[in-house]
């Protein structure tokens, strides 16, 4: 198969990027929230909810058996994509924060007790946040933070000390949504695992911009969502280690999941469906193959030098605006920009470039502790994924100036 | 002026905008020309907490009416309360729970209040009604 390597090819795949918002073509940037979806994605969409609609794993009629085939090859698809060792270890949720609720629920009910410590970082999402905060009021376990110093940068120095017996479980973003680094998640997997935890990777952003292999991480879960990466929204993966998973005990019961029934009791379906109760969102599923599809067709090192070049024209167009902070300075950094300038407010920057046809996030961005890091009430975002070009990044930059002109 | 006649003066201000940028130009000005709130209101009591900007708004009942102070950390939002205090300040309770705000659609702002936005002018303009239910129902009691 030919790899593409033209973004002008790869934009052509998405008609949501071809719309005019506020009498200006769009300039999409905020891709960290949600990103476009392909016409392979919109049409397996389409084709499977006027034809392929049959309720998988439970007929022998043709529409179930094609929706099965499609469900089960999107796994596979996944599985490949990551390099998990086994299809069993690839369970389908409606997203990251229903993957890491399903670990905070079953991985903790099974392996957590009063007096053992979770270690997250003090920058993760609240949805690697509040999980375990309600596990730990449910089990009696603590939770502990690595701080992150003031350019956004795991305090790598401070891990020895934070990972002792006490620690069961690491969960922790590979790239947090405000800050865009690169973290450094195989290093963390290998100390925490010396050190006797195991370890979740909240992988939202990061399965988007860099190259996973669950094997070669060696993390225990590896967790993200489809409408990140250009799939369907209410769909999600959790992958997770098959000795971990078949000796955890499933939060949710009901159809699927189980092996026999009888009035008084029941045993477990294998892996992965003893995970997946209930009818799954299949067509969502299916639809996530085609992202992967797409993901796949793209010529990886074309992407990364393209995103590269689009981020360190940004980054330099930003840095000499007067008064400004970006929030999240490394070495690995992904075209994700948090920012303020003094004297302006996020949200009136994002309204303004708003009505220059400039879509940005603006706000708390789910991740109120680290808004209070670093004494800050909200942050402007912007936010590129593949098919965002450097003409959009010109547009982004004069539209900023623009903005910066009138609200000061 | 009635409620209604000071949303038509307003109407009639923004109508010789003719694109989004000098309707803004003017918002932020009225954001910038206002300080509508004095540091003792910006208290947490009167603040209203949206995920994007936040407002505060105090209310003093005197002789029948509503006077009303408000301020944001955002100068759009400030901008757009500024409005709304001229329209709403100085009123009696009734005449503040019986007004329909479309004022605020026909200048095209609408787009500002909507849930969507989070910034607090929403939930600033329920609380505005808010003290004029409590005010009214005080007074009759």
């Amino acid at each position: 198969m030919e790899l593409y390597n033209d973004i002008e090819k790869i934009r052509e795949q998405f008609p949501a990027l071809k719309q005019r918002v506020n009498n200006r073509e769009l300039v999409y940037f905020d891709n960290g929230a949600t990103a476009q979806k392909p016409v392979g994605v919109i049409n397996l969409l389409n084709e499977m909810n006027s034809g392929v609609n049959g309720n998988i794993h439970r007929a022998v009629h043709e529409l179930s058996a094609r929706s099965t085939i499609l469900y089960e090859g999107a796994r596979d698809a996944v599985k490949s994509f990551i390099n998990a060792g086994d299809r069993g270890e690839i369970i389908f949720t409606s997203g990251t924060t229903a993957s890491i609720n399903l670990v905070a629920n079953s991985f903790t009910s099974t392996f957590i007790n009063k007096g053992d410590v979770i270690l997250l970082t003090e920058a993760e999402h609240h949805s690697n946040l509040v999980p375990w905060q309600m596990a730990c009021s449910r089990s009696g376990a603590e939770l502990r933070f690595l701080p992150v110093d003031e350019q956004g940068n795991w305090r790598m120095d401070l891990l020895d000390e934070l990972l002792d017996k006490r620690v069961k479980l690491v969960s922790v973003a590979q790239i947090s949504n405000v800050l865009g680094i690169i973290n450094p998640v195989k290093q963390l997997i290998d100390k925490a695992h010396s050190a006797g935890a195991k370890v979740l990777i909240d992988g939202a952003q990061g399965i988007v911009h860099t190259r996973v292999d669950v094997k070669e991480l060696d993390c225990d879960f590896y967790v993200f969502s489809g409408h990140k990466l250009y799939g369907p929204t209410g769909t999600g993966i959790l992958y997770g280690k098959k000795n971990l998973l078949e000796e955890m005990v499933p939060w949710m019961g009901g159809g699927d999941m189980v092996g026999t029934v009888s009035l008084e009791k029941f045993s477990f379906a294998e892996l992965p469906l003893k995970f997946e109760a209930g009818t799954p969102n299949f067509i969502g599923a299916a639809a996530l193959g085609e992202a992967i599809k797409f993901m796949n067709s793209i010529d990886k090192g074309f992407a990364e030098k393209h995103e590269k070049e689009v981020e360190s024209y940004i980054l330099g167009e930003l840095s000499r605006i007067d008064g400004i902070r970006i929030y999240g300075l490394g070495k690995n950094k992904i075209p994700l920009f948090s920012f303020n300038i003094e004297g302006i407010h996020p949200s009136d920057l994002a309204i303004l470039l708003n009505k220059m046809g400039v879509a940005v996030r603006s706000g708390m961005m789910c991740c109120e502790p680290l808004m209070n890091r670093y004494g800050v009430t909200g942050m402007v975002r912007a936010s590129l994924a593949v098919y965002n070009t450097m003409k959009e990044a010109e547009i982004f930059i004069e539209s900023i100036k623009r903005g910066v002109r009138m609200l000061s | 002026m009635t409620i209604k006649e000071v949303e038509q003066q307003i109407v009639e201000e923004f109508s010789i905008f003719t694109d989004w940028l000098d309707k803004y130009e003017y918002i932020i000005e009225l954001g910038k020309s206002l300080p509508i709130i004095n540091e003792k209101g910006k208290d947490e009591k009167n603040l209203i907490k949206g995920c994007q900007s936040r407002v505060w708004l105090a209310a003093d009942y005197i002789d029948g009416k509503i006077f009303f102070t408000a301020d944001s950390d955002a100068i759009i939002t400030k901008g757009i309360i500024s409005l709304l205090v001229r329209v709403f300040s100085g009123r009696t309770p009734q005449e503040i729970i019986d007004a329909d705000l479309l004022f605020i659609k026909e200048i095209g702002l609408e787009e500002n209040l909507s849930p969507t936005r989070a910034n607090g002018l929403l939930s600033m303009i329920r609380q505005i009604k808010f003290y004029a239910v409590a005010f009214a129902a005080n007074k009759n009691s």
